[in-house]
């Protein structure tokens, strides 16, 4: 397989978002199009009807399929499809915009990511009781399985977590489109209640509902939509075992965080993440989520976060900024839109447009996502010209 | 021949102090009962119980099973056959329960002992497991505790041969509980002792004796079922049993058991018996029974068990009210197990010998235990090439954990965590254990537990609890 094979030929034109929050008033409908017209706007297509071919749509909680984005956005006559892989699920979908496109069968498609979990009547995670096995089925009991292991082998601990929480509150003051817009203190983290030891209330994502849309197109088309389009580097999913069963897993990483990494990189051609990446947009579901994520995927030696986390590498002004608009923290994790949340971010990170958390010159944007118990890691990288 | 091979017992580790009750605030070190905890009723008990009556015995000869309880959680559905399954006993054994009777365990037993006499089973797992409730400020609250015992019954190899039985059977409305009843019902205290308990009792034994022209001061273990302590020692005393014979009725420690209550005073009785003794169970309900046991070989050669001391050793107090109420289901809850229909009936029958069995699958190939079973090899990618591999009896180790503080349980967090069973690697609740004494590496062994009531039926899975001594299965 040529791992270089999507390299440089598709660009994202045009990238929207609709607020996350508490949408009480808002239909999953009503978040697309909000997505998808700013989208629109972004690459100055004024005829979606005529100038998008296909849709790609993710999303983990919708009951109505591909038809919800069509019927919303009144795309007809098209192949609309949608694609659920846990929390890597917009990632996905993005990238089988992308494979479209690179294999020739269209020049100019959609992606929305989109979920409403707000609608379900919990504020935190349902208690899954479906089965008598591996209850409770919590995210946060799911993720923290690696707290105690790394804790005990690198000295890390709470406080280590609590920075990235109180990194990702500020960064989420400066996102317009955040849900929570407030700072928060280390203290305020180790004194919430607690979810699930060692996560208290902020080490977790906030729960919102919300979408975002990308227009992709074929990069010789790009210019026609835009003067500085931003385009594919590498995108890659990458499966693993439930790590809850996995006989060889020492919970110290996320084994398809390394797997997506390698793989990325090499289609990217990255040799030195830490120095080659300008921003990134990590999964931060829970903070130590984030911080694995900082080792997984080589932007320091494993065991070494909590050292770079206290120098402040990963924070705006750091070394290599991390959840620049305030991540899954702040903005909340509606599952399918997170993974296109954060290429919007990336493209307007690298076409310098990101406001008050403008990124200095960033060349090449990560984004990433880890699903499931986790058991799927999806990455994708964006460059400028 | 017939007679007991092998016993085993279970004590909820819940000690309720009785001065709790109502609410008040009870005082350190006072009388306490054992109490079943919210992921405990008759069939998990049961499973403990014969679990520790079948260490060291294989448990492919068991023929038959057979569950006495009074607080079998369904009304329909065999109790027996559920256990047998949890046990990962072989499929063609008889299984019966026995109900709705306080002389349900000893009922169990007198029919064991007929089929081995009969010849139609040469060993037969006999289980009594009970956990009535009384209702809240009642004397029955005060006066019930929870356990089970059990019984390995056979034709060779007895520890304690069976000799005599003689059983009374009369009608009479003293407790009872009725179709829609949640709680044990009595009728006037004084008459279910002085027409029931005390006449019947002594009737049961006078009839034993007879039939065997022993003299009661020939026992040297007397076991006497007992509604409270004054009319056991009542009784005791109309039947001439001496102080040394009669032993501890655990009043205040254990409380009463119900149709467990006579069977755990005998598996107690046989911890400490010598060959050469005798040993009378004498056990009440809509009339009485009494049994009578020769000890021929020493107790001792069986591989170390738990019995009742070991269980009355191990206790974890409770003093508040609110926690026993919420344990038992009797707090008042916003949130209705019952309102959904309840897991998969198919499902549940596809994974009934992993989830209930706890059984794994060893790779022919690589060796590698997995759990649950799957197709293709976790480690190898052999494909449909293993052995079944039973895990209920193996020791484990904690990988890694969290402390969940969401699942509903009257005493949170719950533990949960990968626990290493061989080579396997399971996600489950550790039961048993304080969260502060929570460490990577700590030794584990298995208990069935009720998990939840989803669609409000008892829904059964195993959860791991700290490693003990005797350890789970002689090496």
């Amino acid at each position: 397989m040529a791992r270089d094979g999507i390299r440089d030929k598709v660009s994202i034109v045009g990238a929207g978002c609709c607020a996350f929050g508490e949408n009480w008033n808002q239909s999953a409908s009503d978040m697309i199009v909000d997505a998808a017209y700013e989208a629109y706007a972004d690459a100055g297509i004024e005829d979606p009807q005529r100038q998008i071919e296909a849709v790609f749509t993710g999303s983990l909680y919708s009951q109505a399929g591909p038809h919800e984005c069509a019927d919303a956005l009144k795309l007809f006559d098209k192949p609309v499809s949608m694609v659920s892989n846990y929390c890597a699920t917009g990632t996905d979908a993005f990238r089988y915009g992308v494979m479209s496109i690179a294999a020739g069968m269209y020049d100019t498609v959609l992606v929305v990511g989109y979920d409403k979990p707000k609608d379900r009547g919990v504020s935190g995670p349902s208690v899954m009781l479906d089965g008598v096995r591996d209850l409770p089925k919590t995210p946060a009991g799911w993720f923290s399985l690696c707290a105690a292991t790394y804790f005990e082998k690198y000295g890390a601990g709470r406080e280590d977590l609590a920075r990235i929480a109180v990194k990702n509150h500020h960064n989420g003051t400066l996102a317009p489109k955040s849900f929570l817009k407030r700072e928060i203190s280390i203290a305020d983290v180790l004194n919430a209640r607690m979810i699930s030891w060692p996560f208290g209330l902020y080490d977790c994502a906030a729960q919102t509902d919300g979408a975002a849309a990308v227009v992709l197109t074929r990069r010789d088309l790009a210019r026609g939509f835009r003067d500085d389009p931003v385009h594919v580097k590498a995108v890659t999913i990458r499966s693993g075992p439930n790590p809850q069963k996995d006989p060889g897993n020492d919970f110290l990483s996320w084994k398809p965080n390394g797997w997506a990494a390698r793989d990325a990189y090499a289609q990217a051609g990255i040799s030195d993440p830490r120095r080659q990446i300008g921003v990134a947009q990590v999964h931060d579901c829970f903070s130590l989520t984030e911080l694995l994520a900082y080792e997984d995927l080589g932007f320091c030696d494993k065991g070494s976060a909590k050292e770079h986390i206290s120098a402040g590498a990963f924070e705006l002004t750091g070394e290599l900024p991390v959840n620049t608009d305030g991540g899954l923290k702040t903005f909340g994790h509606p599952t399918g839109a997170t993974g296109v949340r954060m290429l919007y971010e990336n493209t307007l990170q690298l076409q310098g447009r990101a406001g008050a958390r403008q990124v200095a010159n960033p060349r090449l944007a990560l984004s990433h996502n880890l699903g499931g118990h986790p058991t799927a890691c999806g990455i994708a990288i964006l460059g400028r010209d | 021949m017939s007679g007991i091979a092998s016993y085993g017992a279970y004590v909820p580790e819940h000690r309720l102090a009785l001065g709790a009750l109502g609410g008040r605030r009870a005082q350190e070190g006072g009388p306490e009962k054992a109490v079943a905890w919210n992921d405990e009723d008759s069939i998990t008990m049961a499973v403990a119980a014969a679990a520790n009556c079948l260490r060291g015995f294989d448990r492919q000869r068991v023929d038959a099973v057979y569950f006495a309880s009074t607080t079998q959680p369904f009304r329909e559905k065999q109790a027996a056959a559920l256990v047998a399954r949890a046990l990962d006993l072989r499929r063609d054994i008889h299984a019966a329960d026995f109900a709705g009777s306080l002389r349900a365990g000893t009922d169990a037993l007198r029919a064991a002992l007929d089929a081995i006499r009969a010849g139609s089973a040469r060993q037969v797992l006999v289980i009594a497991s009970d956990c009535r409730l009384g209702a809240p400020g009642s004397g029955l609250e005060r006066s019930s505790g929870d356990g089970a015992a059990a019984f390995l019954v056979a034709d060779v190899d007895v520890i304690a041969e069976f000799e005599s039985a003689h059983a009374i059977s009369d009608e009479i409305v003293d407790l009872w509980r009725g179709e829609h009843d949640d709680f044990v019902h009595s009728w006037e205290e004084r008459f279910v002792v002085q027409e029931g308990y005390e006449p019947r009792l002594a009737e049961a034994v006078a009839g034993l004796l007879d039939k065997t022209g022993r003299k009661i001061g020939d026992f040297r273990h007397v076991v006497l079922y007992g509604p409270d302590a004054r009319s056991h020692a009542e009784v005791a005393q109309r039947l001439g049993v001496g102080r040394d014979a009669l032993g501890d009725p655990l009043f205040g420690r254990l409380g009463n058991a119900g149709a467990s209550f006579a069977p755990l005073l005998l598996a107690a009785a046989l911890e400490n018996a010598r060959p050469g003794e005798l040993v009378l169970v004498a056990n009440y309900g809509d009339g009485a029974d009494a049994l009578s046991f020769a000890i021929c070989d020493p107790v001792d050669k069986l591989s170390p068990r738990r019995g009742l001391s070991w269980h009355l050793a191990r206790r974890r107090a409770v003093s508040q009210y609110d926690r026993y109420l919420e344990a038992r289901g009797l707090a008042a809850s916003e949130w209705e197990a019952s309102s959904s229909p309840g897991l998969s009936a198919t499902i549940h029958h596809r994974e009934r010998d992993a989830d209930i069995g706890f059984r794994g699958q060893r790779c022919r190939r690589c060796q590698a235990v997995q759990f649950p079973p799957q197709r293709v090899c976790e480690t190898c990618f052999a494909k449909d090439d293993f052995d079944a591999y039973r895990l209920s009896d193996r020791a484990g180790r904690l990988v890694t954990y969290t402390l969940d503080y969401f699942f509903p349980t009257p005493n949170p967090p719950t533990v949960v965590g990968i626990v290493e069973i061989d080579s396997a690697r399971v996600h489950m609740q550790v039961s048993g254990l304080d969260a502060a004494d929570v460490r990577i590496g700590l030794p584990l062994e298995f208990a069935f537990r009720r998990i939840h009531r989803v669609g409000g039926r008892p829904n059964y899975y195993w959860k791991a609890t700290p490693l003990a001594d005797p350890p789970a299965e002689p090496a």
